[in-house]
């Protein structure tokens, strides 16, 4: 064998060498705590109703309710922003509360029935929170909308049911759809572009209308 | 995110024994916290026990005039329960101060005392950080240190409790209800639930292997005045900066436990003593043998100016 050939180093071979090094590099310092052995991955099978249809998957214990509707039902409708609970895009409803679906397990969700933006109207057939979006030009991109869509509509719902707020000066007092009530409670709903004071208006005329 | 096994357990004792007897498994409640850390794998359990079966979630009476919270109920739950929010305003208004409405919605009460520190060096996986990997070091000490502890931290930590609700629930002589592995029941008070960093960060409450919280007792109401005032860099959803839970009585004397500044909710039973004297020397009180880092060197007055306010709210009411 050619000693020369042995010793080259191709520069495809150095980048995937320094890229190993460097992949090694971060694991050492990225390494927890040693632990006891993961175990293989699991999957397992979950039954919930979507927007009033049953599904049935068999999926990785990890994967999260939002990966579960966009990646195995392909209901697309809910983002994946920041997938840490910060930004609101995932918000979808689970028996009527809305929840950040990127910070809960698919597996968590046997027998529950969940709502996506999919679920609430249909490009023929608006929710009324949907019109008004369109109405007062509620977003700019899209991307967040669908988010700050379910979590108006949820919103809406929490002042009827009474929930209190931080922007509430009584606790004991009963909620109303004000401007600054329903500012705080959409606080969990990131707009890059900054829409906020046309879904406020949105939001403002589906209360009048449903008060 | 590691690979892990799940089941939901039927029992509170029968949740406690499959933690005990699995290693590197956990409890899982709501999972806001518990899943966010497993997506940057600095929590790795290897198996989840869902404890959403187990009727954890109800709010009912004491025989003795308090109030019992499940371990399972929602922080949404808690905050809008009517005799939470009449006879324990503080409570409610803590949480309501806290996260987005959307957590809220899934956050627990067991979830949220044992939720973990938002120190940005423990969340960066490059960084050194001996709570995350023990040993590795404190890169907050001499590193970006504005919002972490200034009393009651340690050498190997400057980390804080990040909460809001045991903030009140500290004011409140709350008391956290456990049960162990072999089915045994406890009752710890809060202020002895959480414990200072000293040279193990990475244990953060006094829970033992397998150990469940099942709810929070509450003792009779306090009557009062309830407060809970957050500074914060936003005016919603951002962690506090400096946070004080207190109950006001009607001739000045009262509680206090303060947020955003300690590895736990900070009272001491000197500073609420001194209540009466005004927020300066209650504040001192507290304080006593705080070490700020020139970042955080704002929050000693502002504790004082927080408590000010709050005290100025009470007797104008």
């Amino acid at each position: 064998m050619d000693q020369a050939g042995e010793t080259e180093i191709s520069r495809r071979g150095l980048l995937v060498g320094s890229a190993a090094t460097a992949a090694l590099t971060t694991i050492s310092v990225a390494d927890a705590q040693p632990g006891p052995a993961q175990p293989a991955p699991a999957s397992m099978k979950v039954t919930m109703s979507v927007n009033g249809k049953r599904h049935s998957l068999e999926i990785d214990t990890r994967t999260t309710l939002l990966d579960a509707l966009r990646e195995h039902l392909e209901l697309t409708g809910s983002k994946k922003g920041c997938d840490h609970g910060q930004c609101g895009a995932c918000t979808v409803m689970v028996g009527g509360t809305r929840i950040n679906s990127c910070l809960s397990l698919a597996v968590m969700h046997e027998g529950d029935e969940i709502t996506t933006i999919e679920g609430l109207g249909t490009p023929d057939k608006l929710h009324p929170m949907q019109a008004a979006f369109v109405k007062h030009d509620g977003y700019q991109c899209g991307y967040c909308t669908p988010g700050q869509i379910c979590s108006a509509v949820a919103v809406l719902g929490e002042i009827k049911a009474g929930v209190p707020s931080h922007a509430m000066a009584d606790v004991t007092a009963r909620p109303q759809a004000t401007n600054d009530e329903m500012r705080e409670r959409m606080s969990g709903n990131i707009c890059r572009c900054g829409a906020y004071s046309n879904i406020l208006e949105a939001m403002t005329e589906v209360a009048g209308a449903s008060a | 995110m590691k690979p892990f096994t799940y089941e939901r357990a039927k029992t509170p004792a029968e949740a406690a024994a499959a933690v005990a007897r699995t290693p590197g498994a956990k409890f899982i409640a709501g999972g806001t916290n518990l899943l966010d850390l497993m997506k940057l794998e600095i929590e790795t359990p290897t198996h989840l026990v869902d404890i959403q079966d187990l009727k954890l979630d109800r709010i009912e009476p004491t025989s003795g005039g308090g109030l019992r919270i499940g371990a399972f109920a929602t922080n949404t739950a808690t905050a809008s329960d009517p005799r939470v929010r009449r006879d324990y305003g503080v409570l409610t208004r803590a949480i309501v101060a806290g996260a987005s409405g959307q957590l809220r919605n899934k956050a627990t009460t067991a979830g949220n005392l044992l939720q973990r520190t938002r120190c940005p060096y423990f969340y960066d996986p490059n960084m050194p950080c001996n709570k995350r990997k023990p040993g590795s070091g404190c890169s907050a000490l001499g590193g970006y240190s504005r919002q972490l502890g200034i009393v009651g931290t340690s050498d190997a930590c400057i980390a804080t409790y990040p909460g809001d609700m045991a903030q009140a629930m500290r004011v409140l002589d709350a008391s956290v209800e456990t049960v162990d592995p072999q089915g045994q029941t406890r009752s710890i008070p809060i202020g002895d639930f959480h414990r200072l960093w000293g040279d193990t960060p990475h244990i953060e409450t006094n829970l033992r292997r397998g150990e469940l919280i099942t709810g929070v007792t509450l003792p009779r109401p306090l009557g009062g005045q309830h407060f809970y005032q957050k500074v914060r860099d936003r005016a919603s959803y951002a962690y506090a900066l400096v946070s004080v839970a207190a109950v006001i009585q009607p001739d000045g004397s009262g509680r206090f436990a303060v947020g955003g500044i300690a590895p736990k909710p900070w009272r001491v039973a000197a500073a609420d003593a001194a209540m009466p004297q005004g927020a300066k020397a209650a504040a001192a009180a507290l304080l006593a043998g705080a070490r700020p880092t020139e970042d955080n060197r704002f929050k000693v007055p502002l504790v004082e100016r927080t408590l000010a306010a709050v005290m100025a709210e009470a007797k104008a009411a």
